[in-house]
């Protein structure tokens, strides 16, 4: 049970990673009605344009804000004006498939005008351990555990305690509403979409180190926060977060107590039992859709 | 009737042209290699390592006259689009098929240039490939059952352990690989310490190094395809792991040096080829290789390389574009570099495809690949 504390911390810094993206997930979803599967690529892109910066000569975080601004731009400008705006209209179906599509693009697109081959990225925190009562724990696990957790703290309160926030929460929870009220809603969408490039930037740079810079790494973040959000509840914030723990700590001591080879279907599990048990998600509420 | 005797001679002028027409048309050789997915990194360096090849052997003025046409594709890394384009290269005409690279696609396109009679070079080094009978099946690289006693001596010999941790990938190459090693442990005294078992393409191994740090082993032994070996050596060093870390192969090669970085250093590994040997023939591989595509080959660029030297050398022996004939003179054959500078390494095959040579244990030192002891040919004693 010694290492239990080290599984615990390291769980938790890697499902922090996945709720990053989760989190980016059911912000689009409450705001605009999109799931984007898409997501995955979301990471990969950013992480693409870290490598590009830091190899033009920038250092770690010079790169990381010229990605911010990059995915910004594009995953967040770009993906709402040419992707949501045109279908949104015709429902969740047509924008599903799009994303699908997207996804499939940005991969094969990544693969042709790159290359199909991994690349390393340095890291943003120190190499070593910090010894702490006869138990190490990895720089890189509490460094990500700090930066994800302030990315978390600062979301929320942002959210609850701005008047844009404030405002952006009203988009999510009725849209006619907002609009009676003279929230701008378009603009307040269109900040979901920036904060959700930002967070898949961040989750690009906390998880790029261990994953290596590859074309198809989004394939499993995009997949564990999809299952994160689900497992957390899609319409809950809050939710999603916890989801993305759970997975991280489960896969954890799933990994370590009985095998590393059963670690990768722990989130399909979970993501099994939520849907057949609690459709809702553990945090989310049960709602009813207009037909 | 006269138009009759003439189409009969213009067709037989075809007929009877037709070996003076192929004299002169390109042999065609086909690579099945793994230009994405997970044996990126693999296929990627032995296609380049043939494709290099092919550009000198053609600028000296081909095989036997003929200018080769070597054409590659994508496998994807799955053993099912190894198997359909195998048949697609018998179908085009190949002369000799290389690859692929993972042990789990040749393990299944080796069947269909097998009943085709299709000469097929491969980088796979699953003991199982070459088990099989199959008289078409060629090596470019040492079978785990040559190399793993090795890693077995020096983990005995040099880092005096009594018990390993081994993590290794869970396909062909893998579980191939874990086999033989836990024999030749086992032969050498070595106990199993922890049997850590991990997915191909695998992203996140913290699981499996805490496990490797519980097993508390002298020494860890790591099998893994570049990627994977990349991540697990990046793990090990996030988590601090404190024993030596040995590996066969992949552990300390280019790619996985350049994708670990600083993680890497202290790696030992059991290498058949390495661009860092200490030998003017592969140095000059090495810059040429780097020259060409900018960036440094690792063992799989060596074995495309060899490989296509080994062709052309045997077709030369042979003296004709014979299949049969081909691959019965690879059986048995032993190929100097004096007389063959292309092959780089002395080589000779056995009856099942298997090959022989010097090999090299190396370390990873301040980035770099250094060898810390050259290992003689298993037949050279003999």
């Amino acid at each position: 049970m010694g290492d239990l504390p080290q599984l615990l911390v390291s769980g938790i810094a890697a499902g922090a990673v996945y709720a990053l993206a989760a989190l980016g997930f059911t912000l689009l979803w409450q705001a605009a009605g999109v799931i984007n599967f898409a997501q995955g690529e979301f990471v990969m892109l950013p992480t693409f344009a870290i490598l590009i910066a830091i190899k033009a000569g920038a250092s770690l975080w010079l790169a990381f804000l010229i990605a911010c601004a990059l995915a910004m731009l594009v995953l967040g400008v770009g993906f709402k004006r040419v992707v949501v705006d045109p279908l949104v209209r015709f429902g969740v179906i047509p924008l599903v498939i799009a994303t699908m599509g997207l996804s499939i693009g940005l991969k094969n697109g990544t693969k042709a005008g790159y290359s199909a081959l991994a690349f390393p990225v340095p890291s943003a925190f120190p190499s070593g351990q910090l010894a702490f009562g006869g138990v190490s724990f990895s720089y890189a696990d509490l460094g990500t555990l700090l930066l994800a957790g302030i990315i978390v703290v600062g979301l929320q309160s942002f959210l609850n305690r701005t008047v844009t926030g404030r405002a952006m929460q009203a988009v999510a929870q009725n849209t006619d509403a907002a609009r009676v009220l003279g929230i701008d809603v378009q603009r307040m969408v269109l900040y979901t979409f920036l904060i959700n490039a930002v967070l898949a930037t961040v989750a690009a740079l906390l998880i790029a180190p261990s994953y290596l810079a590859k074309f198809d790494m989004g394939d499993s973040i995009g997949q564990k926060a999809f299952f994160a959000a689900i497992i957390g509840g899609f319409n809950q914030t809050r939710g999603a977060l916890l989801g993305g723990v759970l997975i991280g700590v489960l896969e954890n001591i799933v990994g370590f107590y009985i095998s590393p080879a059963y670690k990768e279907g722990v989130a399909l599990l979970l993501f099994l039992a939520v849907i057949l048990f609690r459709p809702e998600g553990l945090l989310g509420k049960a709602e009813e859709r207009k037909v | 009737m006269r138009t009759l005797i003439r189409i009969a001679a213009f067709l037989s002028s075809i007929v009877l042209a037709q070996p003076l027409l192929a004299q002169n048309t390109p042999v065609k050789i086909f690579g099945l290699v793994e230009l994405s997915g997970t044996g990126a990194t693999s296929g990627t360096n032995f296609n380049d390592g043939i494709k290099l090849a092919v550009k000198e052997i053609n600028a000296a003025g081909g095989i036997l006259g003929r200018k080769i046409d070597y054409t590659s594709n994508d496998t994807q890394s799955q053993p099912q689009v190894s198997k359909a384009l195998a048949v697609k290269a018998i179908d085009d005409g190949a002369y000799v098929v290389m690859g692929p690279v993972f042990s789990g696609s040749i393990l299944v396109s080796m069947v269909e240039t097998r009943r085709a009679g299709v000469p097929n070079f491969t980088g796979g080094e699953a003991a199982a490939i070459t088990q099989q009978g199959n008289p078409y099946i060629f090596r470019t690289s040492f079978t785990q059952s040559t190399a793993m006693p090795k890693v077995a001596r020096y983990l005995k010999d040099t880092v005096h352990a009594k018990t390993v941790a081994v993590i290794w990938v869970n396909n062909d190459f893998g579980k191939g690989g874990r086999d033989v090693f836990v024999k030749a442990i086992e032969a050498e005294g070595i106990k199993l310490a922890a049997d850590i078992s991990t997915d191909p393409g695998q992203l996140d191994f913290s699981g499996a190094v805490l496990k490797a740090k519980e097993a508390n082993a002298d020494a860890l032994f790591a099998y893994s395809n570049e990627e994977e070996s990349a991540r697990v050596l990046r793990e090990l060093r996030k988590q601090g792991y404190p024993k030596p870390v040995v590996g066969e192969t992949t552990l300390t090669g280019q790619k996985v040096i350049e994708l670990a970085g600083d993680a890497a250093n202290g790696a030992v590994a059991h290498v058949g080829l390495t661009a860092d040997a200490p030998d003017p023939g592969i140095q000059a591989f090495a810059a040429k290789f780097q020259k060409e595509y900018n960036y440094k080959p690792d063992h799989n660029g060596l074995k495309g390389y060899t490989a296509m030297y080994i062709v052309k050398a045997v077709t030369e022996k042979v003296g004709k574009f014979d299949q049969k004939a081909f691959a019965d003179a690879m059986h048995g054959i032993k190929l100097s570099v004096k007389q063959y500078p292309g092959i780089l390494m002395d080589v000779s095959f056995d009856n099942n495809g298997d090959l022989d040579r010097e090999s090299f244990m190396t370390k990873v030192v301040n980035g770099k690949q250094e060898i810390i002891a050259t290992l003689p040919a298993l037949s050279a004693g003999k």
